[in-house]
C-alpha cells in the first residue's frame, strides 16, 4: 500500500520537477517565461503522436522535447529578439499552446496511447522496497535525477553556468564583459522549452498514456511556483517537486478515504506553501539578494 | 629608462579620427591620442565631453563610426572586450561592472580564461591584490563589500590579465585620500613594470600629482594635450571647460543664527543586511551655517540623510527637531511643510523620474509643501499647469539648467543638468532648512560651481545647510562647519578653517578605532 502510494508520488512528482528545473536555468539566465504551461502541453502532444506514429516511447520522447524546445523558440524570438515584454508573451504562449495542443491532438482524443515501460536497474532494483520505488523506474524519472545532479554541477561548479548566473545578475555588465547575452539566453530558454516538453512527454506516455485536451492541467503553473519555491536552487526543486506531487496525491487519497477536508482547500496548497516560502525567504534579504536573478524579466538591448 | 621617452618610439596606442555617432549627435569627434609605453596619461574632461564614449570604443563596448585604433602601431578593429583584453587592454569602469550576487573570485574568473580553475583564480588574486595593496577575500559576495573594495575587485581583475595598458574610469571618486594614496602607489608600481595607465579624470589635481601627459577633451573633440605638471589647475580648468570656472565666493564673516537642525544622540539599527545602522549621532546646525558632513560612500551618509529627511521616520519624536520643532515621527512633507527641503543622492529614480518632464517632477516633489501655488480646486487638487510650467521655467533660470524644448523628460538632460534642476527646485522655495546629500557627484566643474555657489548663498541668506559629500575639495569649497561620519557614527563638528585634509581622512578611516584623533581635537 505505502509502496503504491510512493510509486504515484514519484509519477505525480517527476513532471513538476522536470518542468521547474529547465525554467529555473531559464530563469538563472534572467528570462521570466511564464508559458511552461503551453510549452508543457505541447509536448505532450508531440509525444503522444510521434509514439502512434513510430509505436516507439522513446522516439515520442524526443518529439515531447523537441515540440517544447520549438515551442520556445518562439518565444525567444519575441522576448529576445524583438524585445517584446516577457510576461505577456509567456501567458500568451500558454493560451497557445492549450489551444494549438488541442487542435493537433483532436483527432487522439479517446485512442489508446502506449505507455513507456520501466527499466530496472539490475541488482539495484533487488533492494527490497527501494529497489522496487526508485530503480524501476521509467527513463523519464531517471532523466529527472540526472537533470537536478547535472544542472546544479552546471550551474555552481561549471564556467559556462557562471557565465549563465552573471547574465541573469546584470545583463548589462556581462555583456560589458563580452559574454553573447542574447545567445546564451536563447540557449537557456530553449532549454527551459525541452524540460517541459519532456514533462509534457511524460504526462502522455507515463502517467496517463493518452491524449486528452489541457492534460497538463495546471502543473506548468505549480512548476513556475516551485522555482521561486526552491529560491533558484536546483536541488531544493527537488524537495519541492515531491512535496508538490505529494500533495496532489494525498488530496486524491484524502478523498478515497472520505477525508472531510475540501479538496479545493487541498489543490490550493502548492500554491498557499509558495506563498509561505516566498514570504521566509523576503525576509532573509540577503540570500534573496544572492539567488534571486536580479534582471530577471527586465529587457536587454545591446547599446552598441 | 624606457623606449617611450624617445622622440621616435611607437605609441603603444594610437587613436586616428576617432569619431562616433549618436543619430547625428557626435559624441566623439575626429579624437587623436597618444598613449606611450609606462606612462601615465590622463583624459580630461567635463561630463559628456566624450571621455567615456572614448574609452568604450578602444574597450570594444561600442563600435567607431569611423577613424583608425592602432596598437603598437599596427591598425586593429576591436569588436568585443575580449578582444580588447587579448590585445592587453584592461579596463576598470567608473560604474563598476561587477555581479553582486557572485562572490569576488566568480567575478573575476567570468573575465579570464575559462580554463583556468576557480581555485586558481583565487589563489593568484589574493596573491596579486596582496602584491600591489589591495587587499581582498576572493570567496566574499560582492553585495556584502564596500565601494573602495569593489573598485579593488575591478582593478585586481584588470591586473589578472597581465595587461600592457589600463584604463581608468574616475578611480579616486569613491575613495578616501588615504585610500587614493595607495591606488597611486599601485600605479606607480604599474608604470615602473613598464606598463601604460590612461586615467579618466576631473580632478585636477590628482591629474598634476600623478599624470605624465594629459590630452584635453571638451564636446567630443580634442581640446589640447599638455604635460599636466607644467599647468595649473586653473589652466587646465580652462582647456576642459573653455572659459574660465566661476570661483565660488564665501562671506567668510557670515552672522549665525539659532539652531535649525538639531539631532539628539539618535540611533537606528540597520533596516537591511547591507545598510548601515547609526550610531548615536548628534549634531546642531545654526542658521547661516553650512555644515558638510565627509565620509566614505556606504558609511551611513544615505541612513543619515534618510532620517534626516523623513523619508525613514524614528521612534523618538524628540531625537530630531527642526526649526525647534521635534519631527522625529514626521513623514517627508510634514518636515518640509515646516521650510525644510530635501535632495537626495540619487538623481535617477530618487531624486527625479526619468521618464517624466521636468514640471511632472517638481510636482512631485512640491505638492504638498507648495499646495497653494500648484494647485487648486480645494479637495479635488487639481494642478495648475501653468503655474507648474511658470516655477519650472524660473527654476530653469536661476540655475542654468540646459535642457532641449520647453520642458523636456528629466532623463534627457545630461547629469549636471539634472542636478542642477533638482537642487534649484528646493532653493526656488527658499527653505530654511536645507539637507543635500552628494550635490555635485559625477557633475561638471561648471555645473558643480554653480551648485555650490547657490548653496552658500543660501546659507547667507540665513538659512542652515547640510551638505552630505564625499568629495572633499567640495567641502573645503562650502563649509563653515566639517564633520566626519564613518561607519555610522558622526564625530562633533569643527570649524572648516580648523580642519586639514589629512586629518579629515584619518577620520574618514575610521575615528572610532582610535580615540586619540578626535581626544586630541577636543585640545583646540
Amino acid at each position: 500500500m505505502f509502496e503504491a502510494i510512493l510509486l504515484t508520488v514519484i509519477t505525480a512528482s517527476t513532471p513538476l520537477v522536470v518542468a521547474a528545473l529547465g525554467e529555473l536555468v531559464a530563469e538563472r539566465s534572467g528570462v521570466l517565461n511564464l508559458g511552461v504551461e503551453g510549452m508543457m502541453i505541447m509536448g505532450a502532444v508531440f509525444a503522444f503522436a510521434a509514439t502512434r506514429y513510430t509505436g516507439s516511447p522513446y522516439i515520442g520522447i524526443l518529439a515531447g522535447i523537441a515540440g517544447g524546445a520549438l515551442f520556445s523558440l518562439l518565444f525567444g524570438f519575441l522576448t529576445l529578439t524583438l524585445v517584446a515584454n516577457q510576461v505577456a508573451t509567456g501567458l500568451a504562449l500558454t493560451i497557445l499552446g492549450l489551444g494549438l495542443s488541442g487542435q493537433i491532438g483532436e483527432s487522439f482524443v479517446g485512442q489508446p496511447g502506449i505507455k513507456l515501460q520501466p527499466i530496472s536497474i539490475p541488482l539495484l532494483s533487488e533492494i527490497p522496497f527501494f529497489g522496487k520505488v526508485l530503480f524501476n523506474q521509467d527513463l523519464i524519472f531517471y532523466l529527472s535525477v540526472a537533470l537536478i545532479v547535472g544542472i546544479h554541477w552546471f550551474l555552481f561548479r561549471s564556467r559556462t553556468g557562471l557565465k549563465l548566473r552573471a547574465i541573469g545578475d546584470n545583463h548589462g555588465s556581462a555583456h560589458a564583459l563580452g559574454i553573447h547575452v542574447v545567445r546564451m539566453r536563447y540557449l537557456a530558454v530553449m532549454f527551459g522549452g525541452a524540460c517541459a516538453g519532456l514533462a509534457g512527454a511524460q504526462l502522455s506516455l507515463v502517467y496517463t498514456p493518452q491524449w486528452v485536451e489541457n492534460m497538463s492541467a495546471g502543473r506548468g503553473w505549480i512548476a513556475l511556483a516551485l522555482v521561486v519555491f526552491a529560491s533558484w536552487r536546483p536541488r531544493r526543486v527537488l524537495a519541492g517537486g515531491y512535496l508538490f506531487g505529494a500533495v496532489t496525491i494525498g488530496q486524491l487519497h484524502a478523498q478515497a478515504f472520505g477525508i472531510g477536508v475540501p479538496t479545493q482547500l487541498l489543490s490550493a496548497l502548492p500554491y498557499a506553501a509558495t506563498i509561505v516560502v516566498l514570504i521566509i525567504i523576503s525576509h532573509n534579504r540577503r540570500t534573496t539578494l544572492i539567488n534571486t536573478p536580479a534582471s530577471l524579466g527586465k529587457p536587454f538591448v545591446p547599446d552598441r | 629608462m624606457t623606449v617611450s621617452e624617445g622622440p621616435a618610439a611607437v605609441p603603444l596606442l594610437s587613436v586616428r579620427g576617432l569619431t562616433k555617432l549618436f543619430g547625428n549627435f557626435a559624441a566623439c569627434d575626429a579624437i587623436e591620442l597618444d598613449v606611450a609605453a609606462g606612462e601615465i596619461h590622463a583624459l580630461l574632461g567635463e561630463n559628456g565631453a566624450g571621455k567615456s564614449t572614448l574609452v568604450k570604443m578602444l574597450f570594444g563596448v561600442l563600435e567607431p563610426t569611423a577613424g583608425q585604433i592602432l596598437w603598437n602601431g599596427a591598425p586593429v578593429t576591436i569588436r568585443s572586450p575580449g578582444e580588447a583584453r587579448r590585445l592587453g587592454i584592461g579596463m576598470v569602469f567608473q560604474h563598476f561592472s561587477l555581479f553582486e550576487a557572485l562572490t569576488v573570485a566568480e567575478n573575476i574568473a567570468l573575465s579570464l580564461d575559462p580554463r583556468i580553475s576557480l581555485s586558481k583564480i583565487s589563489d593568484e588574486a589574493a596573491s596579486l591584490s596582496k602584491a600591489y595593496g589591495l587587499p581582498l577575500d576572493p570567496k566574499a559576495h560582492v553585495a556584502d563589500l564596500s565601494v573602495g573594495e569593489r573598485q579593488r575587485i575591478e582593478i585586481v581583475r584588470a591586473l589578472l590579465q597581465n595587461p600592457s595598458l589600463i584604463i581608468l574610469d574616475e578611480p579616486t571618486s569613491v575613495l578616501t585620500p588615504q585610500e587614493a594614496d595607495r591606488l597611486f602607489e599601485t600605479l606607480f608600481k604599474l608604470k615602473a613594470e613598464g606598463r601604460s595607465v590612461l586615467y579618466i579624470s576631473h580632478r585636477l589635481e590628482e591629474v598634476r600629482r600623478i599624470c605624465d601627459r594629459a590630452t584635453v577633451l571638451r564636446h567630443g573633440k580634442v581640446r589640447g594635450a599638455c604635460d599636466p605638471k607644467q599647468e595649473t589647475p586653473a589652466s587646465l580648468a580652462r582647456m576642459m571647460v573653455g572659459s574660465d570656472v566661476a570661483e565660488v565666493h564665501r562671506d567668510e564673516t557670515a552672522k549665525l543664527g539659532d539652531v535649525q537642525i538639531e539631532m539628539d544622540s539618535l540611533s537606528v539599527a540597520a533596516r537591511t543586511p547591507f545598510a548601515v545602522s547609526l550610531k548615536n549621532i548628534s549634531m546642531k546646525v545654526r542658521a547661516g551655517e553650512i555644515l558638510a558632513i565627509a565620509g566614505v560612500a556606504g558609511n551611513g551618509q544615505g541612513e543619515l540623510f534618510d532620517v534626516l529627511s523623513g523619508e525613514y521616520p524614528v521612534a523618538d519624536d524628540n531625537a530630531i527637531r527642526l526649526r525647534g520643532r521635534p519631527v522625529g515621527r514626521l513623514g517627508i512633507n510634514g518636515r518640509r511643510l515646516l521650510g525644510a527641503g530635501f535632495v537626495p543622492e540619487e538623481r535617477h529614480g530618487h531624486a527625479a523620474v526619468a521618464a517624466m518632464p521636468l514640471s511632472d517632477n517638481l510636482l512631485l516633489a512640491r505638492s504638498q509643501s507648495d499646495k497653494r501655488a500648484f494647485l487648486t480646486g480645494g479637495g479635488m487638487s487639481i494642478i495648475r499647469q501653468d503655474a507648474v510650467r511658470s516655477a519650472t521655467r524660473r527654476i530653469c533660470e536661476a540655475m542654468d539648467v540646459r535642457k532641449s524644448g520647453e520642458d523636456p523628460q528629466a532623463g534627457s538632460l545630461s547629469g549636471g543638468n539634472l542636478q542642477k534642476f533638482i537642487v534649484g527646485r528646493e532653493l526656488d522655495r527658499q527653505p530654511a532648512v536645507l539637507v543635500v546629500n552628494q550635490p555635485t557627484w559625477g557633475v561638471d566643474a561648471g555645473a558643480a560651481s554653480h551648485i555650490r555657489q547657490a548653496l552658500i548663498d543660501l546659507a547667507k541668506a540665513g538659512s542652515a545647510v547640510v551638505v552630505i559629500s564625499q568629495d572633499l575639495d567640495e567641502i573645503f569649497e562650502v563649509a563653515t562647519s566639517i564633520a566626519v561620519i564613518s561607519e555610522g557614527r558622526l564625530s562633533k563638528s569643527y570649524p572648516a578653517g580648523e580642519l586639514t585634509l589629512e586629518r579629515i581622512g584619518l577620520m574618514m578611516g575610521g575615528i572610532h578605532e582610535s580615540h586619540s584623533i578626535p581626544e586630541t581635537a577636543h585640545a583646540h
